[in-house]
């Protein structure tokens, strides 16, 4: 039984190695759009079939949103960003859970001598540089939210603002904040998923028929709250960020 | 019991998790409540309440993640 933090590589393209979690999310990737592909084609004013679920989906998306901001403006604007992390997040959470990730792989020798099997998929957010790539977009995204409804000088005041010494110092403590949600979205994501990944390997090690089952139901209801929080987290800085910094 | 590198992570990946997941644990049961009786206070404001508080179960929830991490590399490491 091998665990490691770090994503294995599983082969080399033009020079840069592909790591099994980067497949994975390749994977993810490709699902979603055919998804969309399969659901927008044929589009009906009374949806039917496939439509019909991913109008559920997104609507109920939508309306999650607009109870947060409660601004058709702002839902309008937040929507795009804050949906796509959410489906990305579930999406690749549940795919990690589906027979072949982590089992079907090559061997490799490692430092101690002895082989390790190295598996050619691996949950996406399993793999911290996936974690640390959504969370800068998510944070990213905030700021340039921020930027486009303030303006830069009035949304600069909420981090620089040299009007007297308290107010300069909560800027900068401001900045350090945005620092620390990043590294804590990452962290979350990561922590859980990864977490996931070594109870499920370590207990189908043990005991690789029935036991596993609730740790899989466990793992499914992880991989979607994690989404949501993510989303959610993502949805309420957006709205703070975009809200005019109001005099005390 | 000797003193080396594999006890030594064994015993301190277990106090990180105890503390790590007991203190945080207790926060967010005391988040909860308070959540809770907020809305039994006010029902009308039952939404805003709820958001606030998955909000602030997330957070010290994060906490926790960030302990089992950390023993999961004393462990593992």
């Amino acid at each position: 039984m091998h665990i490691s933090i770090a994503a294995e590589t599983v082969t080399h393209f033009l020079g840069l190695p592909i790591s099994n979690s980067l497949v994975a999310s390749f994977l993810t990737t490709i699902v979603l759009v055919s998804i969309s592909y399969f659901a927008t084609k044929n589009l009906k004013e009374v949806p039917k079939g496939i439509q019909n679920v991913f109008e559920m989906i997104i609507e109920s998306l939508y309306n999650m949103i607009q109870d947060v901001t409660d601004d058709k403006k702002k839902t309008h604007n937040f929507f795009p960003v804050v949906a796509t992390i959410f489906l990305f997040v579930i999406v690749s959470n549940w795919m990690g859970l589906l027979p072949g990730f982590a089992t079907i792989g090559f061997y490799e020798e490692v430092e101690g001598g002895h082989e390790v099997l190295v598996s050619f998929l691996r949950s996406a957010n399993s793999d911290l540089n996936t974690t640390i790539a959504i969370a800068v977009i998510s944070v990213m995204s905030t700021q340039i939210m921020g930027i486009a409804a303030l303006g830069f000088m009035k949304y600069s005041k909420k981090f620089l603002n040299f009007s007297s010494p308290i107010t300069f110092f909560i800027g900068i403590l401001e900045i350090v904040s945005e620092v620390a949600k990043m590294i804590s979205f990452s962290f979350r994501l990561f922590g859980n998923i990864f977490a996931g990944e070594v109870l499920l390997t370590v207990i189908m090690t043990i005991a690789p028929f029935i036991a596993p089952l609730p740790f899989m139901a466990m793992e499914l209801f992880v991989g979607f709250i994690q989404a949501l929080v993510f989303a959610m987290l993502t949805l309420v800085f957006m709205n703070m960020a975009v809200m005019p910094h109001e005099e005390h | 019991m000797e003193l080396t590198k594999e006890s030594l992570q064994i015993v301190f990946a277990s106090a990180t998790i105890i503390l790590g997941t007991g203190i945080p644990a207790f926060a967010i049961g005391k988040i909860a409540s308070t959540g809770l009786e907020a809305i039994g206070r006010n029902p009308e404001a039952a939404g805003d309440v709820k958001s606030t508080m998955i909000l602030g179960v997330a957070f010290a929830e994060a906490i926790a993640i960030y302990a089992l991490v950390v023993a999961l590399i004393i462990k593992f490491v």
